[in-house]
């Protein structure tokens, strides 16, 4: 199947403006050549906020752009269809449409809704119609340590299940004991599961060990077809953070640079606030260019975070802080 | 631009920090901060040209006033209570913290650097640097009591961090007691006007801190001022020379931060992203207009294309614009006529000109970044200080040679290496010649950690306890250096019984004078004791030659092979001790019984320099952050010396030893009266370990010889005890390659002054060791 193929039966994809990534043959020289020097891209990250501000309108404009970045997500036990419903109905109007009336803009969706595997259904049903992709988190999510064959087949099931997006982990080892051949089969062998279906590569960062480590796991999983890198299940105690971005996308611009193919970026975890949005919207702007500022390159993994916009996007109207009992649940 | 347009481009918009605040307190002094009838001048906003305010151009008159009052200040507030003083301080410290937004601002309108930078950098560290020495006026009299402030202080500031040149100059000078007249640069006065109120309302005495604006004459007159006792100054080199000529041989203390051409070092296996990042920290931080800005990028020549491609693509996402806008990366230069001058060097370059298509606002005070490739390292924009924009870049093959391209300048202020390695970062740290060198990182600064240069960057240290050094005097005063005169021929020259030529010892050798010419030397008694040979300059030169060559091999056998030789050096002085008492005793005419004691007296100062050689320790400063800032003591190099007359043994010892315990090389001028004690002293140290060339001893006229010393460009620090008064002609010498000199009135021979003559026999470098996994 070529990249710009769709898969009978499914939703466009959002905005798909460049063909995907194919991967290519693992290079261990380069792998190994990646460097991340941990305090350097710490200072560039703490003076990432300070350096770009938006004001006013531009803030508006910008924060009405990131609802279109999120994977509006829930990744709980305890998740029914009925709040999978209530999610999917919040991702077709996550902002209230007095609001976008208000600010002038047309209706907007969020970038996909994630899911597990057995929350596909009611989502895809939910999202009908609706364009919005359904992701599902996928092999042995969140530790990926269940059996390999397993793990490839459950990829199969979602996608068969209607699934566009799969959120793949990487096997943490291989990567702690350098073991990159083992990392870009597995990788590969995913991908190939997936089909038409998006991959998103998620590293586990905060499980890495090292920024240089992230460097090499996101140049190896790029070069196993991953479509997106993400940083983070959001089940580690550390989730995904500006330093951690910085050498993700810069890994980005190295592989775009050496193969030509663009790779999404999609950090997850912990970023709540609008004003951390911002900051990564500007880091993507700055570092890979407003292509990255689009939901087929960039997305954010985040759940509490639209709530934050909807009230900052009711203050540009209004003029007076908000209160979160004034938007709907999600 | 509506948001739906917003929406689709995704543009930044201007995000601008308000003014209001700033210009009501301009408004509050009626855009004037002169007296009726003075002569003005007017500061400018250099982004848009706008008028500031008017500003008194400091008369002759206006600096006595200034320094009169400084000095009738001065003793109540050196006789403060440390506390006291520290009290004043703080809340120095605490009001910048609180009107630290409109300080920003002032200072942005001011220089037109980004406001980003004056409220995250220059504020910040300002009120750190008051913080720090309130901490310093507190402790003074426990942790230095051996320290007493110079007197008045004469504080000569530049254009580029108007505000935070203030506190590093003020903050120390206050807290050991001193009084200041500070002149703060023409073009950017008003920081340093809204800080004298902010001074006073910290309830700092009338007197003791004046601001006297001006131009470069004004700052003349304050260095040139009798009634000072101290010159501080940074700016450019040319400014410095001319004040270090300017005070040659008026007894003044004086420190230069000067400019700089600082290497940024990239080696192939460094984290390249982050070394750009560095860069545009380093180099495009305040517009380049920065004494330590990483200007010379020397990068690894296999990565060296590739570097450069992205390094361009970096330039291109730079913003360039109005700045008081939070969002951009590079404002405005300080003044029109400065940006006509740095695109003039740029546009005379033979080298390949990148210059970024970064969008300019409108104002004759904005420019692009540059950077320029394929450039030798003879090229003018490779040798002199642009003070822009603007970047050159080189290359090296092996971390040998980026060494020797990055020292191979007049400059030695700061330096950046960039590698994995830590070998080889550590390698070059140690090698480079700089004040401060950045291991992976860039423009790091910190009120604890040492700032300043070497070589034609000037001298001195701000931050830190070393910084103390530039503000204290040694409690105690100092009986006068001794004068002697040679023992006159007598009436009836007695022939001696067997002919002594007393030679130069060079490299280890014994020479003969290169003019070929001697004198006699002559015993209280009428003895001919011997002929010294009458030194000239090409004798000097051969000595430094042979020191220049000695040195490095010295520093590097390590303080514990030093002090084992110096060791045996008192051992072989002890067994030659009779022999020495008598022929000091000879000589200088002394009593043999205190001739034996001077001998005694210089055994224990040897004894006490072999102890120090392996215990000058470094420090690790408490920076904030995962960073370790060593300060390495570093061995000044070559020193040139004329020794004391009297004591002539003692002398010699307590000024040639400490250079060889800390691993210099020196070239000594012997006491003019007494030179045999010298060359005798010599055959010791032949015999001693003591490689050749370590110490190179001339005879002759330290009144002919140490002019060519302190002219010399290939020696670091010069040192004058001798009899006569030397310090006009060898200050106004080291102003040629702003070489450090310590030609004090007096010292007490009877202690080993070792806290001075370490200072004075070492550099203080601090490198800057980011640390994180």
């Amino acid at each position: 199947m070529t990249a710009h193929e769709k898969p009978t039966g499914t939703a466009v994809l959002p905005q798909p403006g460049h063909a995907r990534n194919p991967g290519m043959p693992l290079d261990l020289d380069w792998v190994a050549s990646a460097r991340a020097n941990s305090s350097a891209i710490a200072r560039r990250a703490a003076q990432m906020p300070a350096r770009r501000s938006l004001k006013g309108v531009h803030q508006a404009a910008w924060l009405a752009r990131a609802v279109t970045l999120i994977d509006l997500t829930t990744l709980s036990g305890d998740d029914t269809p009925g709040r999978v419903r209530r999610l999917c109905a919040k991702a077709r109007q996550p902002v209230r449409a007095d609001l976008l009336e208000a600010l002038g803009l047309p209706a907007i969706t969020t970038g996909a809704v994630c899911v597990y595997h057995e929350m596909i259904a009611p989502a895809v049903e939910a999202l009908k119609g609706s364009g919005i992709p359904v992701a599902a988190v996928s092999t042995g999510f969140p530790a990926g340590l269940s059996p390999f064959a397993l793990r490839l087949k459950e990829i199969e099931a979602s996608v068969a299940a209607g699934a566009e997006e799969i959120d793949i982990v990487i096997s943490r080892r291989h990567v702690l004991t350098g073991n990159w051949q083992a990392l870009y089969d597995e990788t590969r062998a995913m991908r190939a599961a997936c089909g038409a279906a998006h991959m998103k590569a998620i590293l586990a960062t905060g499980e890495l060990g090292t920024l240089q480590n992230v460097a090499r796991a996101s140049l190896v999983a790029m070069m196993a077809g991953a479509d997106f890198i993400k940083t983070s299940t959001g089940k580690e105690s550390v989730n995904a953070t500006l330093p951690v971005s910085l050498v993700m996308v810069r890994a980005i611009r190295a592989y775009r640079g050496t193969t030509g193919h663009k790779v999404g970026y999609k950090p997850a975890g912990g970023i709540s606030k609008a004003k951390d949005a911002l900051t990564y919207m500007a880091l993507m702007k700055e570092e890979l260019g407003d292509d990255w500022l689009r939901p087929d390159l960039f997305r954010f993994g985040a759940s509490s975070l639209l709530g934050d916009i909807e009230r900052q996007l009711e203050h540009h109207v209004t003029g007076a802080y908000s209160a979160s009992w004034r938007h709907a649940l999600g | 631009m509506t948001v739906r347009e917003i929406f689709e481009s995704m543009e930044y918009g201007p995000a601008p920090e308000s003014t209001a605040e700033a210009l009501a307190w301009l408004d509050r002094h009626g855009r004037r901060f002169a007296a009726e009838g003075a002569e003005i001048f007017e500061t400018r906003n250099p982004a848009t040209g706008a008028l500031l305010a008017e500003v008194a151009q400091g008369s002759a008159a206006d600096v006595d006033a200034a320094v009169a009052a400084a000095r009738a200040a001065f003793p109540a507030w050196a006789a403060t209570p440390g506390h006291q003083r520290a009290r004043i301080l703080y809340a120095m410290a605490r009001l910048l913290q609180k009107h630290a937004r409109t300080l920003a601002v002032l200072e942005t309108l001011d220089t037109g650097k980004p406001i980003r930078e004056s409220r995250d950098a220059d504020l910040p560290l300002a009120a750190r640097h008051f913080y720090y020495h309130a901490g310093m006026a507190q402790l003074m009299a426990e942790e230095l009591p051996d320290r007493a402030p110079l007197g008045v202080c004469g504080q000569i500031i530049p254009w580029n961090f108007p505000l935070l040149m203030v506190a590093w100059k003020v903050a120390p000078a206050l807290a050991m007691g001193n009084a200041v007249v500070l002149k703060p640069a023409e073009w950017t006065p008003l920081t340093a006007l809204f800080f004298a109120e902010l001074a006073a309302e910290a309830g700092l005495p009338e007197g003791v801190l004046a601001i006297v604006t001006g131009d470069g004459t004004t700052g003349a007159a304050l260095a040139a001022h009798p009634g000072i006792d101290k010159v501080a100054f940074t700016g450019s080199t040319e400014v410095g020379r001319a004040i270090r000529g300017a005070t040659a041989g008026q007894g003044k203390a004086l420190t230069l931060e000067l400019g700089g051409k600082s290497p940024f070092i990239v080696c192939g296996d460094a984290d390249l992203d982050s070394a750009i990042e560095g860069l545009v920290d380093s180099i495009w931080f305040n517009g380049g207009q920065v004494c330590c800005a990483g200007s010379r990028l020397i990068v690894q020549e296999g990565i060296a294309d590739a570097f450069h491609a992205r390094l361009r693509k970096r330039m291109a996402t730079l913003r360039v614009g109005d700045p008081l806008d939070k969002c951009i990366d590079l404002g405005a230069m300080a003044d029109p006529a400065h940006r006509a001058r740095v695109a003039a060097m740029v546009a005379e370059t033979g080298g390949e000109v990148y210059a970024a298509p970064c969008p300019l606002p409108e104002g004759e005070a904005f420019m692009a970044p540059v950077l320029v490739t394929g450039l030798e390292p003879a090229d003018p924009l490779m040798q002199e200080e642009i003070f822009g924009p603007v970047l050159v870049s080189t290359t090296f093959r092996t971390p040998g040679e980026a060494v020797q391209v990055a020292n191979a300048t007049r400059y030695g202020l700061a330096a950046s290496v960039w590698t994995e390695n830590v070998n080889v970062a550590l390698d070059m740290a140690a090698k480079l010649a700089a004040g401060v060198v950045w291991v992976n990182g860039a423009n790091m600064f910190d009120a604890s950690a040492g700032f300043g240069g070497v070589k034609e960057s000037g001298f001195g240290r701000e931050g830190g306890w070393e910084g103390l050094r530039a503000y204290t005097k040694p409690a105690a005063g100092a009986p006068p250096l001794a004068v002697a005169a040679p023992v006159a021929a007598p009436a009836e020259p007695q022939a001696p019984e067997l002919d002594r030529t007393a030679k130069f010892w060079i490299g280890g050798k014994q020479s003969r004078p290169d003019g070929g010419q001697s004198r006699a030397v002559w015993a209280t008694d009428g003895r001919l004791l011997g002929h010294a040979g009458i030194g000239s300059r090409k004798d000097i030169r051969n000595a430094v030659e042979a020191a220049r060559a000695a040195q490095p091999g010295w520093a590097a056998a390590g303080g514990a092979l030093r002090a084992q030789v110096l060791y045996f050096l008192a051992e072989n002085l002890s067994a030659r001790g009779p022999e020495f008492a008598a022929r000091l005793a000879e000589q200088t005419g002394a009593p043999l019984g205190a001739a034996a004691g001077e001998v005694e007296a210089s055994l224990e100062r040897l004894f006490t320099w072999a102890a120090w050689a392996d215990k000058q320790d470094g420090a690790v400063k408490p920076v904030p952050g995962k960073v370790m800032a060593v300060a390495l003591n570093q061995p000044a190099g070559v020193i040139g010396m004329a020794l004391p007359d009297a004591p002539t043994l003692l002398g010699l010892v307590s000024c040639i030893v400490p250079a060889l315990a800390t691993g210099n090389a020196c070239v000594a001028v012997a006491s003019h009266a007494y030179p045999l004690i010298a060359t005798e002293f010599c055959q010791i140290l032949d015999t001693s370990d003591v490689p050749g060339g370590a110490v190179n001893m001339i005879t002759g006229d330290p009144a002919a010889l140490m002019p060519v010393l302190a002219q010399h460009a290939d020696v670091e620090t010069v040192w004058s005890f001798a009899g006569q008064d030397l310090s006009a002609a060898i200050e106004t010498g080291a102003a040629g390659n702003l070489k450090r000199t310590w030609v004090p009135k007096g010292l007490d021979w009877t202690r080993s002054n070792a806290g001075d003559f370490l200072a004075a026999a070492t550099e203080v470098k601090t490198v800057w060791l980011p640390y994180g996994a």
